[in-house]
C-alpha cells in the first residue's frame, strides 16, 4: 500500500496509469467517451491507450452523452465494465436521465437482479475563463442520488488508487475529476495500491478549526493553512475524498476536538456540498461547536467570463483564511 | 400429417395460448386495480398481444430484450412465471422484482429480458448497450429493444439508430406503433407518420407491418432477427397495432373517437386467429374452449397467489440499493457506519 515518492506523477497521468493497469487486468474493462482514442483525450487522460489496447477497448463516440451513457449502462447491465468518459461536468447534464433514472435504479427497482459496474469520470470546476457553460461544479446534483457511489480525489495517490477502486466496484460511480488538477504532481500507488471508499484524509493537522475541503478546493484550503500558521492559527485541512460513501465520523473527530469548522466547495452556496456536510456537522457535533459552521462556496452567479470577475467567484485561499479567522473570532492580520 | 406440419400447427397452438394468457392477465389485472389491490400506473397490452407475442417468440431465449412501461406481455410471453408478475403488480415480497418496481419495472434477467421501464424512450441505449456487449464479446445473440410511437420522436433515438449503425450493432429496433401517445395522436406528433423511415436513414434496413396480424408479426421480426444474427447489421421493424384501453387505467380513453375503436376492434388479433385456427382444422372449438379454460385457471392461481403472499418487510427498505453497500441503515443514506 505504498507510494514511490521517488517518482512524482501528474494526476492526468496517474488516472492514465489506473486505466491502462485495468484494461491489462480484466477484458472487460472498456473505455468510451468524445476524442477518447485518436485525439488522446480533451486533457490526455487517456493518452496512448488506443495505440496500445485497440479500438474495441478504447472507443471513440460520437457527440451523444445520453445515447452512449445509456449505451454504456446496458452494456454493464450484460456484465461489461465501461469507464465512461464525459468530457466535461457541464456535459453530464445531458447524460443525466440515463444516470439517475436507469444506472442510479437498476439495481433495486428490478429485485437486484443486475447490477451496473459503470464508472463515469468527468471534470469539472471553474477558473480558465471558459465561462457559464463549462465552468460548473454539480457535484451535489449526483452526491444526492440513492444509488449512485460518488468519488472527488484531489492527489494523484488518491485519483490512480480510487480510480481502481472504482472500476473494480459494482454499482455505478461517479467519479469527479477538476481540470485545475490535471497538472498536479504527486507520487502514485502500484498496480495493486487500491483505495477504498469512505475514507477521508487528514491532508494537515491542527488544533484551532477544523477546514474541510474536496477535489481542487483541498489546496486552496492547504494554501490557506499555511497563510494561516503565519498568524499563528493552525487549521486542520480533511479532505473526504468520497461523498458517497461519506466518511462523517473522522471530520466529526476534529471538528469535536476544535470546536470550529469551514467547508470550502467550489459549488454554488444553496443546497449543495457544503449545505449538506455543514447539516451532518451540526448534528454530530452540535454541543461541541463554539460557533456556526462557516461555508466558503463559488459565489452564487453563472461564472462570468472576465478575469477579474472569475477569480473574485471563486473561493480563494484569502477567502478561506477570513472565514477561519472571523469563526474563531480573530480578525484578519 | 408431416412433421413440419405437426410443429407448425403445435406452434400456432403455442402462439394462440400465449395471447390469451396476455389477454386475461391484463384484464384480470385491471380488475385488481380497481379493487385498489395495484397502485400507481397500470398500463395494459390488451389489444397488442400479436405485437408482443409474434416480436417475442421470433427470439432465441438468449437474445436479450428490453421494452417500456408495457410490459406484462414480454414477460408472460418469455415464459415468466405469472405467479411472480401479478405478485409484483401487487408489491409483494414473492413478486418478480421483490415488490421494488411494480408494473412499470418487471425484468427476468433468467429470461433475458432486462425490463420494463418507465421513462419514454429510457430504455433505447440499454437495448444498444446489450447488442454492444454481445459485439464485445463476439456473441450471436440479437439485442431487441421494444418502444412506441411515441418514444420515436425522443432525441435519444436519432443517437441510437446512429451509433447502432455506425458500429454495426446486432439490434432490431421494434418500434409497436399504437398510433397514440398517451392522448396524442400520431398525426399530432410526428411530421413523418411512418415511423421506420427514420431508421433508413441511417442506413438501417427498416419495414412496417400490420401488428394485429401475429404471424405476419412473427414473419417480419424473424427476417429483422435474421438480418442482425447473420449480416450483424441493425434492423428496425415498425409494427402498426391498437390497444384497445386507454393509455393507463388512469385514462378514460375519451380522445379516441368510437368508429376508429370498433374497426380495430374487428381486428382483434384473437378473435381473428382463433378463425383461422378453426378455419384450417389446428384447433377445434372445444380445444379451444378448454385452452382458454386452461389459461383462466392459471390467471386465478396467480392472483390468489399474489393476493396471499406476504409484503415485503419494512425493515427491507433500503435493501439493494446498492450491489455492495457499506452501511445497513434501514432508511439508507451516503454515511460509513
Amino acid at each position: 500500500m505504498s507510494t514511490d515518492a521517488a517518482r512524482p506523477v501528474a494526476y492526468r497521468d496517474a488516472l492514465n496509469e489506473a486505466l491502462r493497469e485495468e484494461l491489462a487486468r480484466d477484458p472487460d474493462v472498456f473505455l468510451l467517451g468524445e476524442d477518447i482514442g485518436r485525439f488522446d483525450g480533451a486533457f490526455k487522460v487517456t493518452r496512448g491507450l488506443l495505440e496500445e489496447f485497440g479500438e474495441a477497448r478504447v472507443v471513440d463516440t460520437p457527440i451523444s452523452e445520453a445515447g452512449f451513457t445509456g449505451l454504456a449502462i446496458g452494456a454493464a447491465m450484460a456484465g461489461l465494465r465501461p469507464v465512461v468518459e464525459i468530457m466535461t461536468v457541464n456535459f453530464v447534464i445531458l447524460a443525466l436521465d440515463q444516470i439517475v433514472n436507469n444506472a442510479a435504479k437498476i439495481h433495486y427497482m428490478f429485485g437486484s437482479q443486475a447490477s451496473v459496474p459503470i464508472v463515469l469520470r468527468m471534470p469539472g470546476g471553474g477558473g480558465h475563463q471558459l465561462a457559464a457553460q463549462h465552468s460548473q461544479t454539480l457535484d451535489a446534483w449526483l452526491a444526492h442520488v440513492p444509488g449512485l457511489k460518488v468519488v472527488c480525489p484531489s492527489t494523484p495517490e488518491d485519483a490512480k488508487g480510487l480510480l481502481k477502486t472504482a472500476i473494480r466496484d459494482d454499482d455505478p460511480v461517479i467519479f469527479l475529476e477538476n481540470e485545475g488538477l490535471y497538472g498536479k504532481k504527486g507520487p502514485v500507488g502500484g498496480p495493486d495500491h487500491l483505495i477504498p471508499f469512505g475514507q477521508a484524509v487528514v491532508r494537515r493537522p491542527g488544533t484551532h478549526c477544523t477546514v474541510i475541503a474536496h477535489s481542487r478546493m483541498v489546496w486552496v484550503a492547504l494554501q490557506a493553512a499555511e497563510e494561516l500558521a503565519v498568524q499563528g492559527v493552525e487549521a486542520e485541512v480533511i479532505d473526504p475524498r468520497t461523498l458517497r460513501p461519506l466518511d462523517l465520523e473522522t471530520l466529526a473527530n476534529s471538528v469535536r476536538r476544535t470546536g470550529h469548522a469551514v467547508i470550502v466547495d467550489e459549488g454554488w452556496p444553496e443546497y449543495g456540498i457544503s449545505a449538506g456536510l455543514a447539516t451532518h456537522l451540526y448534528e454530530a457535533c452540535f454541543d461541541w461547536l463554539d460557533a456556526p459552521i462557516g461555508r466558503v462556496n463559488c459565489a452564487d452567479v453563472p461564472m462570468p467570463y472576465a478575469k477579474n470577475l472569475e477569480q473574485a467567484a471563486l473561493p480563494t485561499p484569502s477567502d478561506v483564511v477570513a472565514a477561519v479567522l472571523a469563526n474563531i473570532g480573530r480578525r484578519v492580520a | 400429417m408431416s412433421p413440419d406440419v405437426t410443429t407448425e400447427h403445435a406452434d400456432m397452438r403455442n402462439l394462440f395460448r400465449s395471447m390469451i394468457l396476455i389477454r386475461r392477465f391484463e384484464e384480470r389485472a385491471s380488475e385488481e386495480y380497481m379493487a385498489g389491490r395495484i397502485g400507481g400506473f397500470l398500463h395494459l397490452a390488451i389489444g397488442e398481444e400479436a405485437a408482443v407475442v409474434g416480436t417475442v417468440t421470433a427470439l432465441r431465449p438468449d437474445d436479450p430484450l428490453t421494452s417500456t412501461y408495457r410490459e406484462h406481455g414480454q414477460a408472460l410471453a418469455r415464459g415468466t412465471d405469472p405467479r411472480a408478475v401479478m405478485a409484483e403488480l401487487l408489491g409483494k415480497s414473492t413478486g418478480l422484482c421483490g415488490g421494488r418496481g411494480g408494473s412499470m419495472h418487471l425484468m427476468d434477467k433468467e429470461r433475458a429480458f432486462y425490463g420494463g421501464y418507465g421513462i419514454v424512450g429510457g430504455s433505447i441505449p440499454l437495448g444498444l448497450g446489450l447488442a454492444y456487449a454481445i459485439r464485445y464479446r463476439g456473441g450471436d445473440q440479437v439485442a431487441v429493444t421494444m418502444f412506441g410511437d411515441g418514444a420515436t420522436n425522443q432525441g435519444i433515438v436519432a443517437e441510437c439508430f446512429n451509433m447502432a449503425g455506425l458500429w454495426d450493432l446486432p439490434i432490431v429496433f421494434l418500434i409497436l406503433n399504437n398510433q397514440y401517445g398517451m392522448g396524442t395522436s400520431l398525426e399530432r406528433a410526428a411530421a413523418e407518420a411512418d415511423l421506420y423511415t427514420r431508421a433508413e436513414a441511417y442506413g438501417i434496413p427498416a419495414w412496417k407491418v400490420n401488428g394485429m396480424d401475429v404471424l405476419a408479426v412473427r414473419d417480419a421480426v424473424t427476417e429483422a432477427v435474421r438480418i442482425a444474427r447473420d449480416e450483424r447489421n441493425p434492423a428496425c421493424v415498425e409494427l402498426l397495432a391498437y390497444r384497445y384501453r386507454g393509455h393507463s387505467m388512469s385514462d378514460p380513453d375519451t380522445v379516441r373517437d368510437a368508429d376508429e375503436k370498433e374497426r380495430w376492434r374487428a381486428r382483434d388479433p384473437l378473435i381473428t386467429f382463433e378463425r383461422v385456427l378453426l378455419g384450417e382444422a389446428i384447433m377445434t372449438a372445444d380445444e379451444i374452449a378448454a385452452m382458454k379454460d386452461e389459461v383462466q385457471v392459471v390467471v386465478d392461481d396467480a392472483t390468489a397467489f399474489a393476493e396471499e403472499s406476504p409484503e415485503v418487510p419494512v425493515s427491507d427498505l433500503a435493501d439493494g440499493v446498492y450491489a455492495h453497500p457499506w452501511n445497513d441503515n434501514p432508511r439508507g443514506g451516503a454515511l460509513m457506519p
